[in-house]
């Protein structure tokens, strides 16, 4: 944990790749978009977002050079993300499972 | 107790240092401008501040408490108004919250004390410390202004639609107050983090790291995690009053059960908040004065963080009977069983460490003992309130009421006080009158039960909260709990009596006045401006009473 | 530790800091814990689009049908492009390289303010249109129009949150500029370009979530 490399310098090779990986994802989502895949349009749409924010996170955001708490704390903040939006989902979509007298 | 070592050697510094105009020895004595205090960056001057700061808005909440249980004698609503009762709970509430019980023991305590126990010369990050500060009095200014400008009476929870459609109060200004303590809460908690993470002394590893220092840990996880949440909330009601664009507004498609979670994703765990730099005060406060090793280190630093990450899994329980899914409820009510589990483990840990100790009843140890009770009263009637068919019969009453005062208040009060009593020779250099602490101690304890336990009754017979007529049956009760809060209030007057008298007549305290382990307790009292001389090494686990012991018995030969 | 001492004559080190390693990952470190509170910020609006999108999946699609992709998108490759100078104005920092530095700021800088020049676009068509939410707000059409309403509340909620957050971004790069310009930063110390740099990659973030959940959704 002690040996950090806060002076890791990039090679500006794979910052371009990653900017052209990101302007392909990009085409790519809003193509997919035009096609019906019924039940899948959404969590396509959301994994193709979650590739292009982790490439800028990994190699803009230099988290894949950084210690490994850097790491921990954006899985820290996924996973709070996921308790919020589980949770209050898990209300919306249950909200008529249980019939009771009182509805 | 004896002078210790570390006095001696403060005072060579200060005459080392002596080409500087400032004395650096004591931080009290690094200037006395107002200026000095003002623009300080120093963690310790923070602390002060902050403690002024919280004193005075507890006194505010304090006033409207008293007129709330003032008019509360008599079943008839004869003092003030329905209107004006409204605005008063309210009031007490936001202001008690926001303004005393989130901020205190981490803004007063964590900040004095995260630096000396981890042996750093500061917080990670001061500038941004003492923009805290300022974030916090402006905020908590903005919402006593709200008061003057007709108050809120929406309740501190803010509920829509209530709050965003019909309430006529200052809603929008109270809740940019809430909104801008938010910000000083999230850097408070990020420069903590921030702190424990990278400024250790050599060889403080995590697990020798004081309780205390873990507790602040886990909270501020759950600032930097929670506080955001409320801000976009407030932020959100702000926008529907103001233009009047329907997001929790049902006529419109809103939904206001969105907000409550919302809401609630904050504050529930903001009772962990204030809770658990308590239940640090209080692992401190157990060892030391019973001069034993904190029993099962290991599972109360653990415990905290537990508690902080389930807290984020059971906010729903505030809402069992909102309309939510009958579903999502009973997961809710289950995993809040789960946080039964954390907290009875630091209570459990905490009397095993009484086990064969050599206990003194100093004023400190007695709100020791006052958390324990308290806390455990508060936190087995929160079961009775996660059970889904209990909580049908007793929600929105003075159940309700009386559980979340003995549990965040009487439990964070007892934290608050305990730690006033406890480090008041290490932030002031001066020794309190120990009969009269242990007085105020007992007289508090007592009170706060004289004012709550009546109210457990009430809201099981059926007083419904937030009402201010009753029928005549409820009187005897309520008269009870209006004459505990009277004791109650005197129990909190004498403390600021004899503090205050305190620092100008007390005794001068030592370095070590109680046979304390832990860093702070190494520096003279009070400490120099740059905390440690030479920043210490640090070899041993916490709280070993061994080594300490012979230290003391060195300097007393000597 | 008398050695941190010795560093200390470093111009660049805080009192209470033992080196500049010290000090540096503790910036780093703050500013993602800063980053984190933005995600939860942000994330309690995400939260609300959710719900309401579970709640009503053709009014939004509708408001969705509204919105202009093509100006969408390209405000997505601006955004794109400009963390990506972004990212060689660090670069640049690591290596020293003033003048590029500044460059690169610059560049980013522009971009950002491209942004929101189609921004306004799109929002002045919404203005024309009719669609900004309150008592003008007008749809024709199948779904109810209060819902679509709705959709547009969220919509203006996020993008305009999102805007503020790029606003402050070019702030920010402002003052490094001028900090540049007054060759504050060298190789040791270029902490701030840093920390900005990683603020700006958030917001770029931000709006690749926006863009699909907000344009393309219920686009087939």
């Amino acid at each position: 944990m002690n040996h950090v490399m806060p002076d890791h310098v990039v090679p500006l090779r794979v910052y371009l790749l990653v900017f052209i990986a990101l302007i392909i994802l990009t085409a790519i989502t809003v193509q997919v978009a035009y096609i019906d895949l019924g039940l899948l349009n959404t969590p396509i749409a959301i994994i193709i977002a979650s590739i292009k924010a982790s490439l800028v996170v990994l190699y803009f955001m230099h988290v894949r050079y950084s210690e490994k708490l850097i790491l921990l704390v954006v899985f820290v903040s996924i996973f709070t993300l996921i308790l919020l939006f589980g949770f209050a989902l898990s209300d919306y979509l249950t909200r008529y499972w249980i019939m009771l007298p009182i509805r | 107790m004896s002078t210790d070592h570390v006095e001696t050697s403060a005072s060579i510094v200060s005459v080392s240092r002596h080409e500087h105009d400032i004395d650096t020895s004591n931080y009290l004595k690094a200037g006395y401008t107002l200026k000095s205090w003002l623009l300080t960056v120093d963690h310790k001057r923070i602390a002060l501040l902050y403690l002024f700061g919280v004193t005075f808005f507890f006194i505010i909440g304090g006033i409207l408490a008293f007129l709330i249980r003032l008019e509360l004698v008599t079943p008839k609503g004869d003092l003030v108004s329905s209107d004006t009762y409204n605005r008063l709970f309210t009031q007490h509430g936001i202001i008690m919250i926001f303004l005393f019980l989130v901020p205190a023991i981490p803004g007063v305590f964590g900040n004095f004390l995260i630096p000396l126990m981890i042996g750093a010369r500061d917080l990670a990050f001061p500038r941004i410390n003492l923009a805290s500060w300022y974030m916090y009095m402006a905020g908590a200014l903005l919402t006593v202004v709200s008061m003057a400008m007709g108050g809120v009476d929406t309740g501190w929870t803010f509920y829509t639609p209530y709050s965003t459609t019909f309430s006529n109060g200052a809603v929008v200004t109270a809740g940019l107050g809430i909104f801008i303590i938010g910000f000083s809460s999230v850097f408070t908690g990020l420069n903590f983090a921030v702190t424990i993470h990278k400024m250790r002394a050599p060889g403080m590893t995590w697990f020798r790291l004081p309780l205390f220092v873990w507790a602040h840990y886990a909270t501020s996880l759950i600032m930097l995690l929670g506080t955001p949440v409320l801000a976009i909330t407030i932020l959100l009601v702000a926008v529907e009053r103001i233009w009047k664009v329907g997001l929790f507004d049902p006529s419109l498609g809103g939904d206001p059960i969105l907000f409550q979670h919302l809401f609630w994703f904050y504050s529930h765990p903001a009772v962990y908040i204030m809770i658990l730099p308590a239940m640090g005060v209080m692992s401190e406060l157990f060892s030391t004065f019973s001069k034993k090793p904190v029993f099962g280190y290991e599972f109360i630093a653990m415990s905290s963080l537990a508690i902080a990450i389930v807290g984020f899994f059971v906010w729903g329980h505030h809402m069992l009977v909102s309309g939510q899914s009958e579903f999502a409820g009973l997961i809710f009510s289950a995993l809040s069983f789960l946080v039964a589990i954390p907290s009875a483990v630091k209570v459990f840990n905490w009397t095993a460490t009484l086990y064969k100790g050599s206990i003194s009843f100093s004023t400190p140890m007695i709100y020791a003992f006052g958390f324990i009770g308290l806390f455990a009263i508060g936190g087995l009637t929160g079961l009775f309130l996660a059970c889904l068919g209990m909580d049908y019969h007793v929600h929105d009453t003075y159940f309700v009421v009386a559980h979340f005062h003995y549990v965040m208040v009487g439990a964070t009060i007892m934290g608050f006080l305990g730690a006033l009593h406890y480090w008041w020779p290490k932030m002031t250099g001066k020794m309190y009158p120990e009969g009269w602490g242990q007085l105020a101690a007992i007289v508090i304890f007592l009170g706060f039960n004289f004012t709550f336990f009546p109210q457990f009754l009430l809201g099981y017979l059926g007083m419904p909260r937030h009402y201010h007529e009753y029928v005549p049956e409820f009187q005897i009760l309520h008269i009870l709990s209006s004459a505990g809060a009277m004791i109650l209030g005197i129990g909190y007057l004498m403390p600021f009596t004899y503090l205050a008298y305190s620092v100008f007549y007390g005794k001068k305290a030592p370095a070590n006045p109680w046979g304390a382990t832990g860093l702070e307790w190494r520096t003279p009292s009070p400490p120099p401006v740059h905390n440690f001389d030479s920043i210490p090494t640090v070899d041993s686990k916490p709280y070993d009473y061994r080594t300490i012991r012979e230290e003391l018995s060195h300097v007393a030969r000597a | 530790m008398s050695l941190g001492h010795s560093a200390a004559s470093s111009p660049y080190l805080a009192h209470h800091f033992e080196d500049l390693e010290q000090q540096k990952t503790s910036a780093v470190l703050g500013m993602w814990l800063f980053l984190v509170t933005e995600i939860m910020f942000f994330g309690g609006l995400f939260a609300a689009y959710a719900v309401y999108r579970t709640l009503y999946p053709g009014p939004f699609h509708a408001g969705s049908h509204l919105l202009d992709v093509r100006l969408g998108g390209l405000n997505t490759g601006i955004l794109i492009f400009s963390s990506f100078t972004m990212a060689l104005a660090v670069h640049s920092a690591q290596l020293g390289k003033r003048r590029l530095l500044i460059l690169f700021l610059t560049l980013t800088m522009t971009l950002g303010c491209a942004f929101f020049v189609v921004k306004g676009i799109e929002w002045h068509h919404k203005y024309v249109e009719h669609h900004i939410p309150g008592p003008n707000f007008h749809f024709d059409g199948m779904q109810d129009p209060k819902l679509v309403q709705l959709f547009f509340v969220l919509y203006f909620s996020m993008t305009g949150l999102h805007a503020l957050h790029v606003l402050l971004g070019i702030g920010a790069m402002l003052w490094l500029v001028v900090l540049a310009m007054r060759k504050k930063f060298s190789k040791e110390w270029y902490t701030p370009v840093e920390l900005v740099g990683l603020y700006w990659h958030f917001v770029d973030i931000v709006w690749i979530y926006l863009f699909p959940l907000l344009y393309l959704l219920g686009r087939h």
